[in-house]
């Protein structure tokens, strides 16, 4: 089973995004912020993130670039999930190794959408 | 609704655009024709109704009919028509009309997202037609769909269905909370008021036919009529496209089913004649 790791400050987004995810026949992880989802990395790679942009202790695109950093960091297909919706976010996002970017409100057709683009489902 | 207005609305659709509508469509009826209510300040739908029957105006009949035929669809719905064209009748037509162009024809293209996959795909793969040009008409009978797929406006959740990051970032760009198909695409595919149970040679002679999920909500009659006058439209060696759950078979001999391909079917060789 594919392992995704959920990152998000809301504990509530989380949540819903875990159900979606698990629909998808995903295990899932969770962390509150980057830092957190950096130390959860390095225990052990998931297949997948799921991101958040703004959040307190170290934001979605610090951990994005250190994560490709980290070895064995290129692997996990990640996917921005934000409130942030203009271009110049998501240019940036995509430069610093994002593989897809799904702008809140999402929903679980929004969500399996964009997994199936970057081929996870 | 009582089931006397259930059956004036279902006769009024059956008759202008060959639309079935049994009586488990009730709650899809009414949830369409409730904002319409709203909008023209009626109380109830069994107002709106009682107004369309005692004065039979075509403004509001047309609208009518616009709500209730404007299908769901989203970019790059289902890969596998993709694919075909890609992968099978692209090369094909690009070897047969080298010199000539490709003229497609995306019948019932509801809000635009069909032609402009399409025209997307030929964008970012110029080779797939060896330099053929491509000429893409979409056609729709809804005012309101039409209006909305000349303008290339799209909600945010309209472009993160179907629609890789990538594509949005290339051909897009923000206007507030919309998001414009870039002007260079929106050029490449002409867009056509057309109602399928009318004459089609409005059209012209085509290549390729995507009609998806169109003929779904067509009585058996109607189906092979509206197939029979596509495959008129069609120069020898076209295809036709149908959706994931449709086919030809039992409607019309006009075409063939491709054996590899599910939804793909290729004018037969003899159809010129039989139509």
């Amino acid at each position: 089973m594919k392992r995704c790791l959920i990152v998000d400050d809301s504990r509530v987004v989380r949540k819903v995004a875990r159900r979606i995810i698990e629909d998808l026949r995903f295990a899932t992880d969770e962390a509150a912020d980057g830092q957190q989802a950096l130390d959860a990395c390095r225990k052990a790679m998931p297949d997948a993130v799921l991101l958040d942009w703004n959040m307190p202790v170290m934001n979605g695109i610090d951990f994005l670039r250190a994560l490709r950093r980290e070895p064995g960091g290129d692997r996990p297909v990640v996917v921005f999930c934000t409130t942030e919706n203009d271009m110049a976010h998501i240019a940036e996002a995509m430069r610093s190794g994002a593989n897809e970017y799904i702008m809140k409100p999402f929903d679980s057709e929004i969500i399996e959408s964009k997994f199936a683009e970057v081929g996870l489902v | 609704m009582n089931s006397q207005d259930f059956e004036f609305v279902s006769g009024l659709i059956k008759r202008r655009a060959g639309i079935v509508m049994t009586p488990d469509k009730t709650y899809l009826l009414e949830s369409r024709l409730a904002p319409l209510a709203r909008k023209e300040g009626l109380p109830s739908i069994d107002d709106l109704v009682h107004v369309i029957r005692s004065r039979r105006e075509e403004r509001l009949i047309a609208q009518v009919i616009d709500v209730l035929t404007t299908g769901e669809t989203h970019f790059f719905r289902d890969k596998t028509p993709f694919e075909h064209l890609r992968e099978a009748v692209l090369p094909a037509l690009a070897a047969a009309r080298r010199g000539g162009r490709i003229r497609l024809w995306s019948a019932g293209c509801s809000t635009g997202q069909e032609p402009y996959s399409i025209a997307m795909m030929l964008d970012q793969q110029p080779m797939l037609t060896g330099g053929v040009p491509v000429e893409i008409v979409a056609t729709d009978l809804s005012d309101r769909a039409l209006e909305k797929a000349r303008a290339g406006l799209y909600t945010q959740f309209e472009v993160q269905r179907g629609l890789p990051i990538q594509m949005l970032m290339h051909y897009f760009t923000q206007h507030d909370d919309q998001w414009r198909i870039s002007e260079r695409l929106r050029l490449q595919v002409t867009f056509r008021k057309l109602n399928l149970l009318d004459a089609l040679s409005a059209v012209g002679k085509v290549d390729i036919v995507f009609c998806r999920n169109v003929l779904t909500y067509f009585d058996a009659a109607t189906r092979s009529d509206v197939l029979n006058k596509i495959a008129e439209q069609m120069a020898p060696g076209g295809y036709l496209v149908l959706g994931a759950t449709e086919t030809v078979v039992g409607h019309s001999t006009a075409f063939e089913a491709s054996h590899e391909r599910r939804g793909l079917y290729r004018l037969a060789q003899n159809a010129a004649r039989a139509a």
